[in-house]
C-alpha cells in the first residue's frame, strides 16, 4: 500500500470531492500558490470559479461560505487556527446556530480546513490549538485527524456532511507518512472514515492512553518506552471530538482501569477535561487510579526556543503520567 | 524642505539600521539559529522612517507581522530587538514575543501584531485615550494592503473619523498579501481612495522616498494634533525579499515576475535618500559613507549582544501572565 503524507491526503480528498460533486468549491487565502501546501494545482484543474483566492477578510469569507452553503453549495474553506478568531462571529453566531434557530430549515454543509500550527517558534499569535473552544459551542462538528489515512477519510466525510465541520490539521503531523490505500485497492472504491468512531491504535491491558490529534503520536512514542519496561498500554484515538465515541473510551477503561489523556490544547476546559469528566461520571467504578491529563500549560505560547517546547505534551510527560497511574 | 541636515542624516541612519538589521536577521536565519517565521522589511524602509521622523517620542505607533523596521524607525534599540528575535532574555519582551511582537512602551511602541490588521483598532484606541485624557500625543498604525481588507480596519477608520481621533492610518502598499496581488484583492485602484467614504483625507505617497513620506505624515500629524481627526496615507512600496523567512515553498519570484522585481528594486529607498541629501547639499559622500560604516558596526554589536544574552529560564514561563496572578 502506498504511503502518503497528511498534506497529500488532504489534497487527494479535496480533488476527489471536487470531482465527484460540482457544488463543492474551495476558498481561502493564497490557494493558487498553495501557501499551506494542500491546494497545489487546484486552479489549473478546476478553474478560478471553484478555487477562489479571497482577500484577507476571514469574517467576510467565512460568512460567505456559510451563505453559499445555505443555497446549495458545499464550500471547503482553508484557514489557520489563529485566524478563526477573526472569523469567529460568522462561525459561531451564524454557522453554529442557524440550523437550530431556524427550526431546522438551514443546511450548512461547510468544511473548514483549519491548519493547526504550533511548536514552530511563531509565538502566541500563530500557535493556537483551539478545538476545545468549539466543543463548547453547540452546533459544530470537530474533526481531529492524527494521521494521513484518517485525514483523507475524515475530510471526505466532512465534505459530505450537512453540518458545519471544523477539521483541525495538526501541524506536527503534516509531513508524517502513513499507508493510505489508492481507491482501486478499496472495496467501495474510495476511503471514507465515519465520524464518531474511535480508532484503537494499539491494544493493551494496563493503561488506556487517549490521544488527541498530534497527541496520538506522543502516545505511540510513549507506549514504545513503556513496552520496553513490560507495561502494556492501549491507545485510543477518538478521531472526532464532536461527535465523541465515548463508548470506546469507557470500554477500554473498563479493561485497563487506568486513563491518561494527551491533549495538545491548553489544559483548562480542554478536550481532555471533557473526556476525564465523562469517564469520572460514567466509568468511575472501573478506575483504579485518578485520571491523568497531559495537556499544554495554561499560559500563552512563548516565542523563545528555550521556553516553547516546555509547554506542550511530550512522550516523556506521557510516560511519567502512566507511571503515576500505575503507582 | 522642513527637514534640516541633522534630521535628514538621522533618517538615513535609521534606514541603514533597518536594512542592515534585516540583512543580519536573514543571515542568522539561514544559519538555523532562528526557527520561526520572520518577515523582512527590506525595500520598505522609507515608509517607517519617513513616518516616524514626523512623530515625537511620546507619540504611539503599532505595527504588524512585518515590523522590525517600525520600532527601529521609532528609535528602538537594535540590541534588544535582535535579542528578542533570538528568543533571549535580554530581548524587548524577554523572549516571549519574538520577531512579530517587538514592543517598547517606553518610547511609544505599543507592539506589533501577527494577526493581520489587529493593530489597527489598538492604535485607534490609543488615539481615543489621547482625546479622552487630553493627552498630547497622536498614534500611527502601519498596516499592509492585505490588512486593508479586514473588517477591523474599516470599522476603525469609521470610528476614528466619526470621533475625530488623532490617528494616522499608514498603509504600506507593497502590492501583495503573501502571494495575492493587490488587484486580485482590492476593489478600488487605491486603498487611499476609500478615505472619502469614511470622511477623512486620503493621501497617496511615494513610499520609496522618505522625505515625501515625512511630508505627508507631518501634515497628517498636524491635523491630528489640531483635533481635526484622522488621515489615511497610502505609501506605495515594494518588498524585496520573500514574504517570510522559512517559507521556502513560496519564493518571491513565483507570483511576481522577475521583471517586476528588478524594476521595483531600481527605486531603492536608501540610495534615493542618500542622493537627495547630497544633491541638496545636506551631506557629502564621505558623511554618508561614515553613517553606513557606523551602522554596520552597530548591527554587528547587536548580533553579538543578542548571541551573548542568555535564554530565559524555565522558571520564567509563568511570569507576566497576569497583573494579579491567579
Ligand atoms: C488574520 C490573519 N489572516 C491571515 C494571516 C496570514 N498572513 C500573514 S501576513 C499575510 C499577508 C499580509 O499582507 P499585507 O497586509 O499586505 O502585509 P505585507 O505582508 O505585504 O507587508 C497573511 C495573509 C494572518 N497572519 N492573520
Ligand atoms: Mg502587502
Amino acid at each position: 500500500m502506498p504511503t502518503k503524507t497528511y498534506i497529500q491526503a488532504i489534497a487527494e480528498a479535496t480533488i476527489e470531492e471536487m470531482e465527484r460533486d460540482q457544488s463543492v468549491f474551495t476558498m481561502g487565502e493564497d490557494l493558487r500558490q498553495s501557501v499551506y501546501g494542500a491546494t497545489a494545482g487546484l486552479v489549473d484543474r478546476f478553474g478560478e470559479d471553484r478555487v477562489i483566492d479571497t482577500p484577507l477578510s476571514e469574517n467576510g469569507f467565512f460568512g460567505a461560505a456559510l451563505g453559499a452553503s445555505l443555497c446549495g453549495m458545499r464550500p471547503i474553506v482553508e484557514t489557520v487556527t489563529s485566524f478563526l478568531w477573526v472569523g469567529m462571529d460568522q462561525l459561531v453566531s451564524q454557522g453554529s446556530k442557524m440550523r437550530y434557530m431556524f427550526g431546522g430549515q438551514a443546511e450548512l454543509p461547510v468544511t473548514f480546513r483549519v491548519r493547526m500550527f504550533y511548536a514552530r517558534g511563531a509565538a502566541a499569535h500563530h500557535s493556537d490549538r483551539n478545538y476545545p473552544v468549539f466543543m463548547n459551542t453547540p452546533g459544530i462538528k470537530i474533526v481531529c485527524p492524527s494521521n494521513a489515512y484518517d485525514a483523507k477519510g475524515l475530510m471526505k466525510t466532512a465534505v459530505r456532511d450537512n453540518d458545519v465541520c471544523l477539521l483541525f490539521e495538526d501541524g506536527i503531523a503534516l509531513s508524517s507518512r502513513t499507508e493510505v490505500p489508492d481507491n482501486d485497492e478499496l472495496p467501495d472504491g474510495e476511503l471514507l472514515v465515519p465520524f464518531g468512531v474511535a480508532n484503537t491504535v494499539q491494544s493493551g491491558t494496563e493503561v488506556t492512553i487517549v490521544g488527541i490529534a498530534g497527541g496520538v503520536q506522543h502516545a505511540i512514542d510513549a507506549a514504545k518506552v513503556l513496552d520496553a519496561e513490560g507495561i502494556s498500554a492501549e491507545i485510543i484515538d477518538p478521531r472526532t471530538l464532536v461527535p465523541l465515541d465515548k463508548e470506546s473510551i469507557l470500554k477500554s477503561v473498563a479493561k485497563t482501569g487506568r486513563l491518561v489523556i494527551v491533549d495538545p490544547a491548553h489544559k483548562m476546559c480542554s478536550a481532555a477535561s471533557e473526556i476525564a469528566a465523562i469517564v469520572a461520571q460514567e466509568g468511575f467504578w472501573d478506575l483504579q487510579a485518578p485520571i491523568q491529563v497531559v495537556a499544554s500549560e495554561q499560559i500563552n505560547v512563548p516565542y523563545s526556543p528555550a521556553l516553547e517546547p516546555l509547554i506542550y505534551p511530550t512522550p516523556e510527560k506521557v510516560v511519567d503520567a502512566v507511571r503515576t497511574v500505575l503507582d | 524642505m522642513t527637514l534640516d541636515k541633522q534630521q535628514l542624516e538621522e533618517m538615513y541612519r535609521r534606514m541603514c539600521r533597518i536594512r542592515y538589521f534585516e540583512e543580519a536577521v536573514i543571515e542568522i536565519h539561514s544559519s538555523g539559529e532562528l526557527i520561526g517565521p520572520a518577515h523582512p522589511y527590506i525595500g520598505e524602509e522609507a515608509v517607517a522612517v519617513g513616518a516616524c521622523a514626523a512623530l515625537r517620542d511620546s507619540d504611539r505607533i503599532a505595527g504588524n507581522h512585518r515590523s522590525h523596521g517600525h520600532p527601529i524607525a521609532k528609535g528602538g534599540d537594535v540590541n534588544r530587538a535582535m535579542a528578542e528575535i533570538l528568543g533571549k532574555s535580554g530581548g524587548y519582551c524577554k523572549g516571549k514575543g519574538g520577531s512579530m511582537h517587538l514592543a517598547d512602551f517606553s518610547i511609544g511602541i505599543l507592539g506589533e501584531s501577527g494577526i493581520v490588521a489587529s493593530s489597527v483598532p489598538i492604535a485607534t484606541g490609543a488615539a481615543l485615550a489621547a482625546k479622552l485624557g487630553k493627552q498630547d500625543f497622536v498614534s500611527l498604525v502601519f498596516f499592509g494592503d492585505g490588512a486593508s481588507n479586514q473588517g477591523a480596519c474599516h470599522e476603525s477608520m469609521n470610528m476614528a473619523a466619526l470621533w475625530d481621533l488623532p490617528v494616522i492610518f499608514m498603509c504600506e502598499n507593497n502590492g501583495y498579501a503573501i502571494t495575492t496581488s493587490y488587484k486580485n484583492s482590492v476593489s478600488v485602484d487605491h486603498v487611499s481612495d476609500r478615505a472619502s467614504a469614511y470622511g477623512m483625507p486620503g493621501v497617496l505617497v511615494d513610499g520609496q522616498d522618505a522625505i515625501a513620506v515625512h511630508e505627508a505624515t507631518s501634515e497628517a500629524v498636524r491635523r491630528a494634533r489640531a483635533g481635526e481627526g484622522p488621515t489615511l496615507i497610502e505609501a506605495m512600496t515594494y518588498r524585496y525579499e520573500d514574504h517570510s523567512l522559512g517559507l521556502d515553498r513560496i519564493r518571491k519570484s513565483e507570483y511576481r515576475s522577475q521583471d517586476e522585481v528588478d524594476e521595483a528594486m531600481k527605486r531603492d529607498p536608501l540610495p534615493i535618500h542618500r542622493q537627495a541629501m547630497i544633491a541638496h547639499g545636506f551631506a557629502t559622500e564621505a558623511e554618508c559613507d561614515a553613517i553606513e560604516a557606523e551602522v554596520h558596526a552597530e548591527i554587528d554589536g547587536a548580533v553579538e549582544f543578542a548571541r551573548n544574552s542568555p535564554f530565559p529560564e524555565p522558571g520564567e514561563l509563568y511570569d507576566d501572565m497576569w497583573a494579579t496572578p491567579v
